[in-house]
């Protein structure tokens, strides 16, 4: 039996090693395939604090993913091509600075989990997973009919964002922000568990009743969760767009809150490093499975099944044998 | 718009809505009786449809091809059921979820390495196709004047099967107490894996039906899926009724959203941004139609809490 933490400092640990070795070998492609993994990782942390802390299986956290995705897109779209987001009342410009392309696809992703939100949480169990996904699925509709911003083909940026002292566009130095940003929201979502807004969302996942009798609002409690958990997933959909340097529909595609949830699932449901360690896992399935076959999803879909019937708690809930606190 | 379109945009809608409920009466089923939310279902749709069309490539009879849908539909469903749906009732709404949309990927996959990605066709029959000419002047499509009625006919035999006989007796029962019913001798692993393989048949038969309709690909069963989800929301869970209820609004609000809202938007803006806004307005018309149920009864319309 090793100490979660211990594990939790040698993934993010291997996480660095990976990458630095990557780039003493002159292997951009592997630093890119990191960041992809680190990128994931953070969509699934915030899913991870509404499904794994506060037990909402949310399946909809695409939207999330997806607005995020389009906030860069919409922003960057318009600083590239030099014309105004918004000219009445007043006038918005476009940007290509990340700082401000994040805070809004947070503040965005935020306010669409605040609505979606309010209006699942009004339902539980079987039927919130239903709601969440067919509003997920509502967005992805409309990014499809909308053609304002490319509609089904999507809309590509060709120069990656800036962010203030770096260049962008050296992977090593792009997988080092998104590398710092996960490690500041990991940092951020442990501080929350252990705060008392943590611990009363895990009492209401333990015991819904008791957590209301000792007089905890229940019901606003998971919504502040669901709402910090869409943020953190929206703004690793504006850095996810950023590593393609292109947005599409896609990203709000129901098979992609579906992937967001395996990397919990296969990591480890509720353990912090979790999402990480199964969103590598993840990149490394479909790198290596994808190239000995093209329908390398069959194993996939095999190798979850396996998780979920006989594995539960993932690699970080093997490793460390010890039940989660609130398990 | 005249009269005569509106009317076939409803019939349009009648059937889209039918199909659905084929899909949501297996969905809320298996919901019902033992608890289990199946992502799955989708690719019993798709399995459906892919039987259909390759029997009626090998042996050109579109009877045949329907029987083939509903068999392979109910032995696949029959197969996961007992292989892998079983191990999860017990489990909590994640796993379910986790292990049936894996199974959705195995699904897909391995139908993608059989068949190939390009769509198969399925032809209606000579018989069905063209139109019909229905009292008031209105010519509609025979195969799907046939779509309505089958369909019709499907919720019918699901009521009586429910309500007058013995399996639906034990199909009640299991909803209501599933314990009480084993102690009653009636073996229920055999029960689930039944009403397991009934649900699946029906997802079959609609993938079957709509095959010929629309074309037959790996996929075609998710967008209906969550489409049953949503009929099942605003119906409510586990009800047969509500989900006939709801297949049915759901499929007139989206196909006369889809036709009348440009036209409603051309009233007081250019053709152009009606056309955008109508459409892309229609496409979230049935999750706004689901949102507003949530807000007035969070149960759905049959649902008890």
């Amino acid at each position: 039996m090793i100490r979660e933490r211990y594990i939790n400092a040698v993934i993010l640990a291997l996480m660095v090693i990976i990458s630095i070795a990557a780039l003493w070998m002159d292997e951009p492609f592997t630093i890119t395939l990191a960041t992809k993994a680190v990128i994931l990782a953070l969509a699934a942390v915030g899913l991870n604090l509404a499904l794994g802390q506060g037990g909402l299986v949310s399946f909809g956290h695409a939207a999330y993913f997806g607005v995020g995705g389009y906030a860069m897109g919409i922003l960057a779209s318009h600083a590239q091509n030099y014309t105004p987001l918004m000219e009445v009342p007043f006038l918005i410009e476009g940007t290509n600075q990340m700082p401000v392309i994040w805070l809004v696809a947070v503040v965005a992703s935020a306010l669409l989990a605040l609505v979606i939100g309010a209006l699942s949480l009004r339902t539980s169990g079987v039927y919130f997973i239903m709601v969440t996904l067919a509003f997920g699925q509502m967005l992805y509709y409309f990014a499809i009919s909308w053609p304002a911003y490319g509609g089904e083909d999507g809309l590509s940026i060709y120069v990656r964002n800036e962010f203030p002292g770096l260049n962008t566009l050296v992977p090593i130095q792009f997988f080092g922000l998104c590398f710092a940003v996960l490690c500041v929201v990991l940092f951020m979502v442990h501080r929350l568990n252990q705060s008392p807004f943590g611990l009363a969302l895990m009492g209401a996942h333990q015991n819904e009743e008791r957590a209301r009798t000792v007089g905890i609002n229940v019901t606003r409690l998971r919504l502040v969760a669901f709402v910090i958990s869409g943020a953190i997933t929206g703004l690793a959909g504006a850095l996810f767009a950023d590593l393609n340097r292109f947005v599409s529909p896609v990203m709000f595609d129901w098979h992609t809150s579906g992937q967001i949830m395996i990397f919990i699932i296969l990591g480890g449901v509720a353990r912090l490093c979790g999402p990480l360690a199964g969103a590598s896992l993840y990149i490394i399935l479909e790198h290596y499975l994808g190239g000995l076959s093209e329908y390398w999803q069959i194993y996939l879909g095999l190798i979850l099944l396996f998780v979920v019937l006989f594995a539960k708690g993932g690699i970080v809930g093997g490793l460390a044998r010890k039940e989660v606190r609130h398990g | 718009m005249s009269t005569i379109l509106l009317i076939e945009q409803i019939l349009n809608g009648l059937q889209f809505g039918v199909m659905l409920f084929l899909m949501a009466a297996g969905l809320t089923l298996i919901f019902g009786v033992m608890g289990l939310i199946n992502l799955a279902h989708g690719a019993l749709y798709m399995v459906g449809a892919f039987a259909a069309a390759s029997m009626a490539a090998w042996t050109g009879s579109f009877t045949l091809a329907l029987i083939a849908a509903l068999v392979a539909a109910a032995m696949f469903g029959a197969l996961i059921e007992l292989t892998v749906i079983r191990r999860l009732y017990k489990r909590d709404h994640l796993d379910q979820v986790l292990a049936t949309f894996a199974l959705i990927l195995v699904f897909s996959e391995a139908t993608r390495w059989v068949f190939g990605s390009f769509p198969l066709f399925l032809d209606m029959p000579d018989a069905l196709s063209g139109t019909v000419m229905l009292p008031g002047g209105i010519e509609y499509s025979k195969y799907r004047l046939t779509i309505i009625i089958i369909g019709l006919l499907v919720a019918l035999g699901l009521f009586l099967l429910i309500a007058r006989t013995r399996v639906g007796m034990r199909i009640r029962a299991g909803e209501n107490d599933r314990e009480m019913i084993g102690a009653l001798g009636v073996d229920i692993s055999i029960l689930y894996t039944m009403v397991f393989a009934l649900g699946a048949a029906l997802a079959g038969l609609s993938g079957a039906l709509v095959g010929a309709i629309q074309s037959v690909e790996v996929g075609m069963g998710e967008p209906v899926l969550i489409l049953a989800f949503v009929v099942i929301v605003i119906g409510g869970i586990g009800s047969i009724k509500g989900a006939l209820a709801g297949a049915i609004l759901v499929g007139l609000t989206d196909t006369l959203g889809r036709t009348l809202l440009p036209v409603l938007f051309s009233t007081f803006m250019d053709a152009s941004a009606a056309t955008t806004i109508g459409s892309a307005l229609a496409s979230m018309l049935i999750y706004i139609l689901m949102a507003g149920v949530l807000i007035f009864k969070p149960t759905g319309l049959f649902g008890s809490a």
